[in-house]
């Protein structure tokens, strides 16, 4: 039950002293890397340029990576018990650099796609159906 | 839930409506800053339906993550998220936003019922995601934290396979080296993934010469450049061969 309130309490004014007065917790890093997710999942689901899926993937990417940082946080712990410690970092920088790699190659695709069809509209990507 | 809500009400100081400035936790002001910013422009991408708002957007909700990592006390991970994501990658895209961005393209119209259908799927994940983050506990006491070190130094010396830090009790790290392995992975990963991106996206060889093409390989390339020199004062230490590798490297 407290642990439903203290975010609640934090995000609310009516529940205490205001958004401003006390430190985030680790709950509000989770709750960005959620709505930055759920923002890129839409974004990938409904976008018909195949730019604003790639773009719907960076978002997804970071929110998963706001999630590794905030886990790993020295700032946001008690004690040193329950932290992942180094290792979030270090998998938040091998994220970065595998959505570096995945945005070049989708790019290239994208490129011939429009170079081949003369169109960047997914939908019309259907040649392989039978 | 609400008889808790209540007395946490009750017990917090009710009269501090507008809290003075010494009461700030500027972490927490900078901390919604940035969220509201990654949040709100996280927003703007999916709302959006010109490519290129979206590529603005998607700028400014990458700098305020970058933020939100500084704030968490991982600056090697901010700087890198604003030099590789909004230095590089986005520069990328907007490249690819440029190339492609023909007249009806540039805004593509999704249906109102793919919106609706995308929007529920989105807002049932949302409150699935919500309640999943609210319940982790804070594990944060008051007054438990102090200034930490800079992380770059041991995520650096990890990288090359030597932890420096002290890893958490319980971790199945303890014990182990970095993570030289992981790293010469992404690296040779990086080297053929770039290599095969140049190779996918290079200009094809044509059927039918194009003019310039023509003009190349009809006349000798000293000619060409000779043309280039008239036109303008050929500069001083321009060798003569420039004008022909221009013309001719672009098959």
């Amino acid at each position: 039950m407290t642990a439903m309130v203290a975010p609640l309490a934090w995000v609310c004014p009516v529940f205490g002293l205001g958004p401003l007065g006390h430190p985030p917790g680790v709950s509000h890093y989770l709750v960005v890397g959620a709505i930055l997710f759920v923002c890129g999942v839409v974004c990938m689901a409904t976008k018909r340029n195949a730019l604003g899926v790639l773009m719907g993937i960076e978002l997804v990417l970071n929110g998963a990576n706001v999630n590794f940082v905030a886990f790993a946080s020295p700032w946001l712990q008690a004690d040193g018990a329950r932290s992942i410690g180094l290792d979030g970092q270090a998998i938040a920088v091998f994220v970065i650099v595998l959505a570096a790699a995945e945005a070049a190659v989708a790019l290239a695709i994208t490129l011939n796609f429009y170079n081949n069809h003369a169109t960047v509209d997914v939908d019309r990507a259907d040649d392989l159906k039978g | 839930m609400i008889g808790a809500a209540v007395a946490v009400a009750s017990t917090c100081c009710l009269g501090a409506v507008v809290p003075p400035l010494a009461v700030l936790d500027w972490h927490a002001v900078f901390f919604m800053l940035f969220a509201a910013a990654a949040c709100g422009c996280a927003l703007a991408v999916v709302l959006a339906d010109n490519v290129v708002r979206m590529a603005f957007y998607l700028v400014l909700s990458l700098g305020a993550t970058a933020g939100l990592f500084f704030l968490a006390g991982a600056e090697f991970v901010g700087a890198m998220q604003l030099m590789i994501y909004v230095g590089g990658t986005l520069v990328l895209l907007v490249f690819g936003v440029m190339l492609t961005a023909q007249a009806p393209f540039v805004s593509i119209k999704t249906s109102a019922g793919e919106k609706a259908v995308g929007g529920l799927l989105g807002g049932a994940l949302l409150t699935l995601l919500l309640v999943a983050a609210l319940s982790v506990e804070p594990w944060r006491r008051p007054g438990s934290v102090g200034p930490t070190e800079p992380s770059a130094t041991p995520l650096g010396m990890a990288l090359v396979g030597v932890r420096v830090d002290e890893p958490p009790a319980r971790s199945p790290a303890v014990g182990r080296s970095g993570y030289l392995l992981p790293f010469e992975i992404i690296s040779v990963h990086l080297l053929v993934v770039l290599v095969a991106a140049a190779y996918l996206a290079r200009a094809k060889r044509r059927k039918t010469p194009r003019p310039v093409e023509m003009v190349a390989s009809v006349e000798p390339p000293v000619s060409v450049a000779e043309h280039a020199a008239i036109g303008r004062e050929a500069p001083a230490g321009v060798p003569a061969r420039s004008g022909s590798v221009l013309v001719g490297g672009g098959s």
